[in-house]
């Protein structure tokens, strides 16, 4: 056949694939958002919800959510900074460093669900952490660890090896190479890593059921004592989260208006994770930009 | 006579097993421009980075022999790698400027050693950018990005760099390869300003440019140091057949 008739029907066919792809993912998104928005309000946002009436919200939920997420980033990206430098700097090619990465590898595909599982049986039930945030921010630690982990080593590596022999070369030790030149080069691809982790942890459900639990009790929001069991800070009181709420009222909800909370709340949940992919975007875009040229 | 600032005596490299030098005695002079030339895979790279230990990043290398700066044994156990590579400035083959500013470029080695006064690194940067003749260019866009520039350009600010540190010997492994003919004959003028405060040492693909700028040449042949004497000698007057034949382009 005619070359140039074989690369127009190619062509065709790729964007034909491209094409579908968006337009189920538009249609799910679109679907999500116009069956979800119109229940979102300030209210909704903001009040707690309610097991057996209508009128519920997702305040204490979303709240929920962002805590542990702020949680599990705390303990999750100063262990895959570390272990990422290593990986990436300072280890040598040897039998154990291939154990270590063939390991990340297995984590990185291990099921939520099983994550959540060995959660429950190590940090619930084991360490007596009971139903909490802390539980459900270490098992989306094991979760998360072995992404970020990755892509710490990776964005380093992206650093071509010639800027390593210019920092040496200039005096600088192998440490000062790293935190001065490699780091801040690799820095727009590591943050763009740790918000789509962010953004998957924000999701998770399967994981949460089994450690931060599936009850939401009533917080009190002027009490900023940790140790209190009434504050939001406490890191050992049960907490569900909005994706598990989303499940939760989807299997076992009993009040009149579940769909219509479900959808709203589904739709905060895609808004937040599509904004921390934008966030993650322009953040990154423009830290590159003032590395590059200040 | 001058005074040699680095001897080296029986250098030996190994790659695991294969021997890359195979006994190098070579001195280098104060003030002087020393290059290095040989075919590809000769050894001259190599050499050139057992003098400040550059090597030492390649797994699996060991290297024998004594080489001494000012005096000093630099493979001696208790030298200081980060302080020796301060004394020894390189420019590589490739442009690589870091991926800041032009200013930030220059006096990167300066901050890390805790400069922090202002006018000091404002001069420091000027001084450096004059001396590596590229300040009239550059001098208009300092907090400019140092990739936006030509790879000519980049070269003397990596050049700069190299000497904001101030070191005393600087290594030059094919600095103007990669570049265009007007950017080495500028990199080429700059070398022979810099002879008078910096001891040189450049490998080069390039006869002419060798034969041009450097005081004294050495020929490298499958890791031996064939030869090594005045340039003009070396070109004109060789005294080992190996380097008339490479001389006179019969190979390499």
């Amino acid at each position: 056949m005619d070359p140039k008739k074989v690369d127009k029907f190619a062509t065709a066919t790729l964007y034909t694939i491209a094409g579908v792809i968006v337009v189920i993912l538009a249609s799910l998104l679109g679907y999500i958002l116009w069956q979800g928005l119109p229940h979102v309000s300030w209210h909704f946002l903001t009040s707690p919800a309610k097991a057996f009436e209508a009128g519920g919200g997702i305040g204490i939920q979303l709240f929920n959510s962002f805590y542990l997420l702020l949680l599990s980033m705390v303990i999750a990206v100063p262990l895959a900074l570390g272990a990422g430098i290593y990986l990436a700097e300072y280890a040598k090619k040897s039998w154990l460093t291939d154990v270590i990465r063939t390991a990340i590898e297995i984590l990185s595909s291990l099921p939520s669900v099983v994550v959540g599982l060995f959660g429950f049986l190590v940090f619930v039930l084991q360490f007596h952490f009971g139903f909490s945030i802390i539980s459900g921010a270490l098992a989306l630690t094991m979760f998360n660890l072995p992404l970020l982990t990755r892509n710490v080593e990776d964005s380093l590596r992206q650093v071509s090896f010639t800027q390593r022999e210019a920092g040496l070369a200039l005096g600088l030790s192998r440490w000062e190479t790293v935190i001065h030149v490699i780091i801040p080069e690799a820095l727009p691809g590591i943050l763009t890593g740790m918000i789509l982790g962010a953004g998957r942890v924000f999701g998770e459900a399967a994981a949460l059921i089994y450690t931060a639990g599936q009850s939401a009790p009533a917080l009190d929001f002027s009490n900023w004592n940790p140790l209190n069991i009434a504050s939001p800070l406490n890191p050992l009181r049960p907490a569900e989260t909005l994706a598990v709420h989303i499940w939760k009222i989807n299997s076992e909800g009993i009040q009149p208006d579940a769909a219509a909370v479900s959808a709203g709340a589904s739709a905060v949940l895609i808004i937040a994770v599509l904004l921390f992919n934008v966030l993650a975007r322009t953040l990154g875009n423009r830290l590159y930009k003032k590395m590059t040229a200040a | 006579m001058t005074n040699q600032v680095i001897t080296s005596r029986d250098v030996h490299l190994f790659y695991g097993k294969f021997e890359a030098l195979l006994g190098i005695d070579l001195d280098f002079n104060a003030n002087e421009i020393t290059a290095l030339i040989g075919p590809s895979g000769c050894g001259k790279s190599t050499y050139l980075r057992t003098l400040n230990r550059m090597n030492d990043l390649i797994p699996g290398v060991t290297i024998t022999g004594d080489i001494r700066l000012d005096g000093q044994d630099i493979y001696a156990p208790t030298q200081d790698v980060v302080q020796l590579r301060k004394r020894v400035g390189m420019v590589f083959q490739q442009p690589n400027p870091f991926p800041f500013s032009i200013y930030d470029n220059v006096c990167y080695g300066l901050r890390l050693a805790g400069v922090k006064d202002r006018a000091t690194l404002d001069s420091a940067v000027e001084t450096s950018l004059k001396a590596a003749a590229v300040w009239d260019e550059v001098k208009d866009k300092l907090h400019k990005s140092a990739l936006s520039l030509s790879g000519g350009q980049q070269q003397r600010v990596c050049i700069a760099r190299v000497l904001a540190v101030r070191p005393s010997v600087i290594l030059m492994d094919e600095p103007t390869s990669a570049l265009d003919p007007i950017s080495s004959t500028q990199i080429e003028n700059m070398l022979l300003e810099l002879r008078q405060q910096y001891t040189i040492i450049l490998v080069t693909h390039n006869m002419h440019q060798a034969s041009r700028i450097s005081d004294r040449t050495a020929f490298f042949l499958q890791g031996r140091l064939v030869e090594v004497n005045a340039t003009k000698k070396v070109f004109l007057n060789p005294t080992q057949k190996e380097t008339e034949d490479y001389i006179s382009g019969r190979f390499g």
